[in-house]
C-alpha cells in the first residue's frame, strides 16, 4: 500500500508515564505502518498495559507525543480513540451475559440504527472475516472463543484502522487461535495495522512482521520476529541470558498418592460448570498435566480436590490412600496435599498482610501454631527461608504481599506450597502471567518435587507449558476428564481436539494397568 | 490548573495515623467556628470543652467513668471490623446486659451472697452474647446483613427496657417513675477513689486492651478474623470457617457491650432507667475507627471520647447550649476523619489544563 511510504499510521514519540514512585513509561518511541501486524514484548511490569492505555485513550501521558497517519492528536477517552478509528480487544471481555450478541454490540456503538439493521451489519461482517457469530444467540451460552469473536465484531464494525489486541490467544484452543491468526492476516493486508500483545513468542514469530521490546518502561530493542528466535526474544525481554530448566531422572510407578473416583459435582454458581463423572490417580514422582481451556470445570476440580468444596461421597477421593471427601482444606493439608490457587493476590496471598502472615495463611496445619498461638518466630524462620531457597525479590519476612510483583509473588507461594514437603501438590496456571525467568524457576520447582517423590497434578492453559513438564496429560472439557495420554505419545493437535470438546479423538490412551 | 484525586500505588501509611489526628484538629478549628458563629466566645468554649474537665481529681474519674463503656464497646466493635462483620448495635446489647445483670441484682441482691456480683458479671457478658447472637444466626443462616440486624435490635432492646421499668421492674415506693428501685449495696461494684465515681469496672476496661491486642496479634483465632476481613477468597484457601468467624466475633463484641452495660448499672447508676446509656455504643463506632481498630489506640480515642461527653455536659450548663452540642461535635469528628481517610489512598494534585482537549480523571489499575 502507499500509505506505507508517506506516513507511520500511528507514531509514538518520547510517550512518558509516571505513576508515584514508578516509571511506568519512559520516552517510549514506536511507530506503526499501514497493515502492520506488530507486537508488543515484555515482561509483566515492563509497561505494556500502560502504553496500551495510552494509545487507546484511558490514560494519559505525561509527556511524548502521539501522531495519527502524520497529523499530533490528543487521545482525551476511549471514544476519542475510536473515532480516530482505534479498536481493542481487552483481555477480559465486557459483554453483559443476559443480553444477545446484537444487543451487547449495539451497546457498545455510537450509531442509533435498529437491532435489525445491525443484525444485518453483524452477520454481513462476520461472513466477510469468517468470524463464526450468531448475532440473536445469548451471551451466556456463548464459549470464551466465541465471546471473544463478538469483541472483534464489535471493533470490526466500526472499521478500525488500528486494532489493539490484548493476549488474545490467552483463552483460545490452538485451533481457535489459528482461526483467530487467519482473521488477522487477512485484515493486514487489508490495510488495517494490528498491535499485538502477547506472551507467546512461537504465535508473535507466526503472526507478526515486527516487534517492539520494552523492559522497565523503556523499549529496549525491535526486531523482525520472523527472522529471530523466541530464545533471542525472551532474552531482549529479562535482558540476560535464559535459564533453562532440568529434569532430573524420575523414579517410576510410585504408588498413588491421588485417587479421584467418578468425582460428580454440580455447579455451585450460575454459569459454573457441573463436574460429570472424573476419575484420575496421580503416582509419586509424577506430573500429571490438565489441559482444557478456562470454564470447563477447572475452578471446580481444583475446589473439590483442594477441599474448599466437600463431595457427597467420601471416598470419591483419595490423598495417600485416605478418604477425603469429606476433610475440609485444613485436615488435606495435614494429609500432606498442597495447593497453588490460580488467583495470586486476594486468595493465594494477601497483599495487606506480610509475607510472614501470609505463609502462616496454609502452613499454619503443620504444627506452627500451639495451644491457640502462633509460634511466629517459627513462621519468621520457615518464610526467611523460602525467600533465600526460591529467590523471592522482597525486602524481607516483614514486606506487605502487594509489595511483590506478580512473579516474585508467585515465586512465593510455590514455595510456600512446597515448602511442607507435601506428597501431593495441586497447581493452578502455575505460571500464568508471570515473566519468563520466573516461568522457568517455578517449572523448574515442580519437576524437582516430583523428582523427589511427590505427585504433581498442574492445571494449565499453557499446552507448551504442560508438553515441558508433564508425564502424562488429561483434557478437562465440559466438566468431563479425557482418560490421561502419555505426553510423548500425543500431540498438541490430539489435546487441542479434546480441548474443543472431542473427546473421541484417535489419541493413544494409557491402559490403567501402567 | 484543577484539582484532581489521583490514587497512590500502595496506601499511604503516614496518613493512616495522621488521619486521626487531623481529624481532631479540624473538629476542634469547627468547633470554634461554630461557636463563633453561635456569639459565644470560641476560646472560652474550647477551654470548658477540653481543659475544663480534666482540672480536678473528680474530672478525670469522670473521664475513666465515661472511657470505660466506650472502651469496652469499641474493642468488641473493632475485633469484628477487622473480620469485616459491622456490629453497629453494641448499644442494644450493651442495654440488654444491663437488663440481665440488673434482674440479677434485683433478685439477689442484700442476701449476702459471695457470688452476686460474678453472677451478674456472668448475666450482663451473656445477655449480650446472646442479643449479638441473634444477628449471627440471622447472617450464617439467611445471610440478612448484620448492619440492619443489629441496629434494630438496639430499638427492640430500648422498648424492651422501657417496659420492664414502666411495668414488672417498676419500684413500687419511686412516686410513679419509671425506674426500678436502688440496687443493694452488695450488688454496687467496689469504689477505686474514694469520692469519685470511678469504680473498679475500670480495671476490667483496661485488662480488655492487651487481652484484644494479643488475640488480634499473636493467636491463630485473630489471625483468621483478619484474613477473612482482609480478603475472604484468601481464608476459603486457607481453610477458615467464615460463618465461625462470624459468630465468634457477634459474640465477643456483643459479650464486651453487655459487661459494659453490667458495669455501668452496678457502678455508677445503681439502677434502672429507660435511658442508661448516652449513646455509648453509637460513640463506641466512632472511637473505633478513630483508634483504627486497633486495641491500644482505641484506648486513647475513648479518652477524648469520654472528654468530648463531659466538656459538652460543661458546655451545656455554663454557655446554655442544648444537648445536641455533644452530638454535633461526634458528628463533626467522625466527618473530619472520613475526608482525612480519603487520602489514604489518593491524594490531591494540581493537574495542568490540557491543551484544547477535555481530560478524564486520571485512573489506572
Amino acid at each position: 500500500m502507499d500509505a506505507r511510504a508517506t506516513h507511520a499510521r500511528l507514531r509514538l514519540t518520547g510517550i512518558t508515564k509516571r505513576y508515584a514512585a514508578t516509571l511506568a513509561n519512559s520516552d517510549i518511541g514506536l511507530s506503526i505502518g499501514a497493515g502492520e501486524i506488530h507486537a508488543l514484548l515484555g515482561e509483566n511490569g515492563a509497561g505494556k498495559s500502560t502504553l496500551v492505555k495510552i494509545i487507546y485513550g484511558v490514560v494519559r501521558p505525561d509527556a511524548g507525543e502521539i501522531a495519527w497517519e502524520g497529523k499530533r492528536v490528543a487521545i482525551a477517552d476511549p471514544n476519542a480513540a475510536r473515532r480516530l478509528g482505534i479498536g481493542m480487544v481487552f483481555q477480559h471481555f465486557s459483554l453483559f451475559e443476559s443480553l444477545t450478541v446484537a444487543e451487547n454490540i449495539a451497546l457498545g456503538l455510537d450509531t442509533r440504527e435498529s437491532i435489525a439493521e445491525l443484525t444485518r451489519r453483524i452477520a454481513d461482517v462476520a461472513g466477510r472475516y469468517g468470524l463464526a457469530v450468531t448475532p440473536s444467540r445469548h451471551v451466556h451460552h456463548l464459549s470464551v472463543g466465541e465471546r471473544q469473536r463478538v469483541e472483534i465484531v464489535r471493533c470490526l464494525l466500526q472499521s478500525p484502522r488500528l486494532l489493539i489486541m490484548d493476549e488474545p490467544t490467552s483463552v483460545l484452543t490452538p485451533q481457535e487461535a489459528e482461526r483467530l491468526f487467519a482473521v488477522l492476516r487477512r485484515l493486514g493486508s487489508e490495510g488495517c495495522s494490528i498491535l499485538y500483545i502477547s506472551h507467546k513468542l512461537d504465535e508473535i514469530r507466526a503472526l507478526c512482521e515486527r516487534a517492539t521490546v520494552l523492559r522497565g518502561g523503556r523499549v529496549v530493542g525491535e526486531c523482525d520476529p520472523r527472522a529471530t528466535s523466541e530464545r533471542q526474544m525472551a532474552e531482549m525481554m529479562i535482558g540476560g541470558a535464559l535459564p533453562v530448566a532440568h529434569r532430573a531422572a524420575k523414579p517410576r510407578g510410585g504408588t498413588p498418592c491421588l485417587d479421584v473416583e467418578r468425582l460428580t459435582l454440580a455447579a455451585d454458581e450460575p454459569f459454573g460448570t457441573a463436574l460429570r463423572d472424573i476419575s484420575l490417580m496421580l503416582r509419586q514422582g509424577e506430573i500429571l498435566g490438565v489441559a482444557g481451556v478456562a470454564g470447563n470445570g477447572q475452578k471446580e476440580l481444583l475446589a473439590a480436590l483442594a477441599g474448599e468444596r466437600l463431595t457427597l461421597d467420601a471416598g470419591a477421593i483419595r490423598v495417600c490412600g485416605i478418604a477425603a471427601g469429606w476433610l475440609g482444606s485444613a485436615a488435606r493439608r495435614r494429609l500432606g496435599l498442597s495447593f497453588i490457587p490460580e488467583e495470586r493476590l486476594g486468595r493465594g496471598a494477601v497483599a495487606d498482610l506480610s509475607l510472614t502472615e501470609n505463609a502462616l495463611l496454609t502452613i499454619y496445619p503443620h504444627g506452627f501454631v500451639r495451644a491457640g498461638m502462633v509460634r511466629f518466630g517459627a513462621v519468621r524462620r520457615f518464610t526467611q527461608d523460602i525467600i533465600e531457597r526460591f529467590a523471592v525479590k522482597a525486602s524481607g519476612s516483614d514486606a506487605d504481599g502487594g509489595s511483590l510483583s506478580g512473579g516474585n509473588m508467585q515465586k512465593f507461594i510455590v514455595g510456600r506450597e512446597i515448602g511442607t514437603n507435601p506428597r501431593v501438590l495441586l497447581a493452578a496456571h502455575p505460571t500464568w502471567g508471570v515473566d519468563v525467568g520466573a516461568a522457568i524457576a517455578i517449572r523448574q520447582a515442580l519437576m524437582d518435587l516430583a523428582a523427589a517423590g511427590s505427585g504433581v497434578l498442574v492445571v494449565s492453559e499453557d499446552l507448551a507449558e504442560l508438553f515441558e513438564i508433564s508425564d502424562s496429560i488429561a483434557v478437562l472439557s465440559g466438566g468431563r476428564l479425557s482418560a490421561p495420554m502419555r505426553t510423548r505419545d500425543t500431540s498438541v493437535e490430539a489435546v487441542g481436539l479434546l480441548m474443543g470438546g472431542r473427546m473421541q479423538a484417535d489419541a493413544p490412551v494409557i491402559a490403567d494397568a501402567a | 490548573m484543577r484539582l484532581s484525586l489521583e490514587a497512590h500505588a500502595r496506601p499511604a501509611r503516614v496518613m493512616v495515623w495522621a488521619s486521626p489526628v487531623l481529624a481532631a484538629a479540624g473538629s476542634v478549628a469547627g468547633v470554634a467556628i461554630l461557636f463563633a458563629v453561635l456569639g459565644r466566645d470560641p476560646i472560652e468554649a474550647l477551654r470548658i470543652l477540653f481543659v475544663a474537665p480534666l482540672n480536678s481529681l473528680d474530672g478525670l474519674a469522670e473521664l475513666a467513668l465515661k472511657a470505660t463503656p466506650l472502651l469496652l464497646c469499641a474493642i468488641g466493635i473493632a475485633i469484628g471490623c477487622r473480620a469485616g462483620v459491622w456490629n453497629i448495635g453494641a448499644e442494644g446489647q450493651f442495654t440488654i446486659g444491663a437488663i440481665c445483670s440488673g434482674g440479677v441484682a434485683l433478685a439477689f441482691g442484700g442476701q449476702g451472697h459471695w457470688w452476686l456480683q460474678p453472677a451478674m458479671l456472668l448475666a450482663g457478658v451473656g445477655g449480650g452474647m446472646a442479643w449479638a447472637g441473634i444477628p449471627a444466626l440471622l447472617k450464617t443462616r439467611f445471610n440478612a446483613h448484620e448492619i440492619l440486624t443489629t441496629l434494630m435490635l438496639t430499638y427492640v432492646a430500648a422498648q424492651l427496657l422501657g417496659y420492664l421499668v414502666h411495668g414488672p421492674w417498676k419500684d413500687p415506693k419511686g412516686y410513679g417513675f419509671p425506674q426500678t428501685r436502688q440496687f443493694e449495696p452488695d450488688a454496687m461494684l467496689p469504689m477505686l477513689i474514694e469520692g469519685t465515681r470511678l469504680h473498679a469496672g475500670a480495671l476490667l476496661a483496661l485488662v480488655a486492651v492487651p487481652v484484644a491486642s494479643v488475640l488480634l496479634g499473636r493467636s491463630m483465632l485473630g489471625f483468621r478474623i483478619r484474613t477473612v476481613g482482609a480478603a475472604p477468597p484468601a481464608a476459603r484457601y486457607a481453610g477458615f470457617n467464615h460463618a465461625r468467624v462470624i459468630w465468634v466475633c457477634l459474640l465477643l463484641s456483643g459479650g464486651l457491650a453487655g459487661l459494659a452495660g453490667m458495669l455501668e448499672i452496678a457502678g455508677p447508676d445503681g439502677q434502672l432507667t429507660p435511658v442508661i446509656s448516652p449513646g455509648y455504643g453509637f460513640a463506641a463506632i466512632i472511637v473505633a475507627f478513630l483508634g483504627r481498630l486497633n486495641p491500644v489506640a482505641i484506648l486513647f480515642a475513648s479518652a477524648l471520647m469520654a472528654l468530648l461527653y463531659l466538656g459538652g455536659e460543661g458546655l451545656q450548663v455554663s454557655m446554655q447550649l442544648p444537648v445536641a452540642v455533644t452530638g454535633i461535635i461526634q458528628g463533626m469528628l467522625l466527618f473530619f476523619m472520613l475526608a482525612a481517610d480519603v487520602f489514604i489512598k489518593f491524594r490531591l494534585r494540581w493537574r495542568p489544563a490540557p491543551d484544547g482537549v477535555a481530560a478524564g480523571v486520571a485512573t489506572h489499575a
